[in-house]
C-alpha cells in the first residue's frame, strides 16, 4: 500500500484534503503528520497551507520542514503544494510586509491590490469562488480534466512565476496569474482541489497515482 | 466567463437536523443535513452554508459530528455559522472540516473578536454574518440597521458602516441577511445588497427570501432552481419567483447568492 503524507504545520483544515484523497484513492494510506521521519518515508507528500504567509513560513522553518520539503523535492518523489503551500515554494511573498519563502521556483507572490478591475468593473478581493484554469502544458496531473475547467479559489495574493516553462495552468482575475506550477516531480496549485468537486478530486486522484515524471 | 457567481444553499440545522423557519419562527424538520448537502453538491451548488441554531451545549457536539460527516462526503467549501463566540469555537469547526466560519452576534458584542479571529486563522475563513432590517421611513433615504437574536433586537448600528468596520477588522466575506425578506419568498433585497457590496472590497453573499419545493423531486428541481437563480438574480432588479413554485408542497430550503451589483451572470460551474 503506498503512503501519502500531508505535512501538518498547524495551519488550517487538513481534514478536507485528507478525506478527499481517501475518497478517490482508497488504495493510498493518507497520514496527516508533523513527524519528519514519516514525511520522508512516505511515497508522496502534500504541502497544504492556509492563512498568512508569515505564520506559515514561520512554522515551516520552526519545525524544520523547509529542509524536509526541499529533500522531498530532490528525492524525485511526487510533491504537491496547495494554495499557500504553492506560494511558500516561491522566492518571496509581499504579504505581511515581505516574507522570504522556500525559493524552489523563481518568482514572487503579489497582492491583487485594492484597485483590481476587469472591463471597467471593480473586482472583489479575495478572489473567491470557481474560476477557469487554462492548461499551458500537458501534465499527468491534468489527465481527465478538460482545459478551462473551473476550480475553487480563495486567495488575495497570487503567484507571479519568472519561468514560463514552470507555469502549467493560468487563470484570469483582473490579470493572468499562475494557477499551477511544476517542475519534475513537484507540482503546485493555487486553487483548492479538495474543494473543487469532480475536477479537484480527479487532480488528487492523478496525484495519488503519479510516478513523479512530468 | 471568468469567475462564476456563487449560488450557496443554506441549511439551518438544529440538533443535527435541517430545519426551516419563516421569518425565524415556525421551525419545521427537514432531514439529515449531510444527505441534503450531498444532493446540493451533486446538483452543482458552489458552496454549502451550515447555520447551527442549536441552543444547548450537548447539541454543539452533535453539530461538530455533523460537520465532520459532511466534510467527509461533500467536496465543496463548507461554511459553518451559529454559536461561534470564541477562538476555540473556530478551531473546533475548522478541525471538524469547515472551511469558513460565520460570526454573527459575537461580532456585535465584541467586534475585536473578528480581528483576533482573522489574525489567527486568516481572513479567508472569517465570514461575518449581518442581519439587517430597513429602519428608514418610506420616502426617506434608505437606511438599514443591524439586528441580533434572529431579528428581534435592534442594535442601533448602521448596516453599511458596520460592514465597513467588519472588513477593516479582517472579515473575508459578508453574509448579508435582509430581515425584511428572510423567509418571505419575496427574493433578495437588492438595494441593501448593493449598498453593502459597494461599500466593501470583499465578496458579499446575499440571503433572505427563499424557495419552496417538494423534497422528493429535489434532484431535478435543484438544478433547475440554481439555473433559474443564475439567470434571474444576476440580471434583473427584481427577483420574481416562478409561478409554479407557489403550488409546490413540501419543504423549503434557503438559497443565498453572491451579490453582483452591476453584474451579469458570469457563468456556472455546473456541467
Amino acid at each position: 500500500m503506498s503512503t501519502l503524507a500531508i505535512i501538518d504545520y498547524g495551519m488550517g483544515n487538513l481534514h478536507s484534503v485528507s478525506k478527499a484523497i481517501e475518497h478517490v484513492a482508497p488504495g493510498v494510506r493518507v497520514k496527516v503528520t508533523s513527524q519528519v521521519a514519516e514525511i520522508l518515508a512516505a511515497d508522496r507528500v502534500l504541502l497544504p497551507g492556509v492563512g498568512a504567509i508569515r505564520d506559515c513560513m514561520g512554522e515551516i522553518r520552526r519545525l524544520g520542514f523547509d529542509q524536509v520539503v526541499k529533500s522531498v523535492a530532490d528525492s524525485g518523489k511526487p510533491l504537491l503544494g496547495i494554495c499557500v503551500g504553492m506560494q511558500a515554494m516561491m522566492d518571496a511573498s509581499e504579504e505581511n510586509g515581505g516574507v522570504d519563502c522556500l525559493g524552489m521556483f523563481a518568482g514572487q507572490v503579489r497582492f491583487f491590490g485594492r484597485e483590481l478591475s476587469e472591463n471597467g468593473q471593480k473586482l472583489k478581493v479575495p478572489h473567491m469562488g470557481w474560476n477557469e484554469v487554462f492548461q499551458r502544458h500537458a501534465h499527468p496531473l491534468w489527465q481527465g480534466i478538460p482545459d478551462g475547467e473551473r476550480f475553487y479559489f480563495v486567495h488575495s495574493y497570487y503567484v507571479c512565476a519568472k519561468e514560463s516553462d514552470a507555469v502549467y495552468g493560468e487563470t484570469r482575475y483582473g490579470l493572468e496569474f499562475a494557477a499551477a506550477i511544476g517542475r519534475g516531480n513537484v507540482f503546485a496549485v493555487q486553487f483548492h482541489p479538495e474543494k473543487s468537486q469532480h475536477a479537484g478530486l480527479q487532480l488528487l486522484k492523478n496525484f495519488a497515482e503519479w510516478d513523479g515524471r512530468p | 466567463m471568468g469567475l462564476a457567481k456563487r449560488i450557496i444553499p443554506c441549511l439551518d440545522v438544529d440538533n443535527g437536523r435541517v430545519v426551516k423557519g419563516v421569518q425565524f419562527v415556525d421551525i419545521r424538520d427537514a432531514g439529515d443535513p449531510v444527505e441534503v448537502a450531498k444532493r446540493y453538491d451533486e446538483q452543482g451548488a458552489d458552496e454549502i452554508t451550515f447555520l447551527d441554531i442549536t441552543a444547548s451545549h450537548q447539541g454543539r457536539d452533535t453539530t461538530v459530528h455533523t460537520v465532520e460527516r459532511m466534510a467527509s462526503q461533500v467536496f465543496i467549501p463548507l461554511t459553518v455559522g451559529g454559536g461561534i463566540r470564541k477562538l476555540e469555537d473556530i478551531r473546533t469547526m475548522l478541525n471538524a472540516g469547515a472551511d469558513k466560519v460565520s460570526i454573527n452576534t459575537a461580532a456585535v458584542f465584541n467586534p475585536e473578536f473578528v480581528g483576533e479571529a482573522a489574525a489567527r486563522f486568516g481572513s479567508q475563513c472569517i465570514v461575518v454574518a449581518i442581519d439587517a432590517k430597513k429602519v428608514s421611513a418610506p420616502g426617506d433615504a434608505d437606511r438599514w440597521e443591524i439586528f441580533t437574536h434572529g431579528g428581534r433586537k435592534p442594535t442601533g448600528l448602521d448596516a453599511i458602516e458596520w460592514a465597513r468596520k467588519m472588513v477593516g477588522l479582517g472579515a473575508g466575506e459578508i453574509l448579508l441577511t435582509s430581515m425584511d425578506r428572510d423567509g418571505t419568498k419575496n427574493g433578495f433585497d437588492l438595494a441593501l445588497t448593493r449598498a453593502i457590496s459597494d461599500a466593501v472590497i470583499v465578496p458579499v453573499i446575499a440571503s433572505g427570501g427563499w424557495e419552496i419545493f417538494n423534497i422528493s423531486s429535489m434532484g431535478s428541481v435543484l438544478a433547475a432552481r440554481m439555473q433559474y437563480w443564475r439567470q434571474v438574480f444576476f440580471t434583473s432588479d427584481s427577483t420574481p419567483f416562478p409561478k409554479q413554485k407557489r403550488s409546490w408542497p413540501g419543504r423549503a430550503l434557503k438559497y443565498v447568492a453572491e451579490s453582483a451589483p452591476n453584474g451579469d451572470d458570469q457563468g456556472s460551474r455546473s456541467r
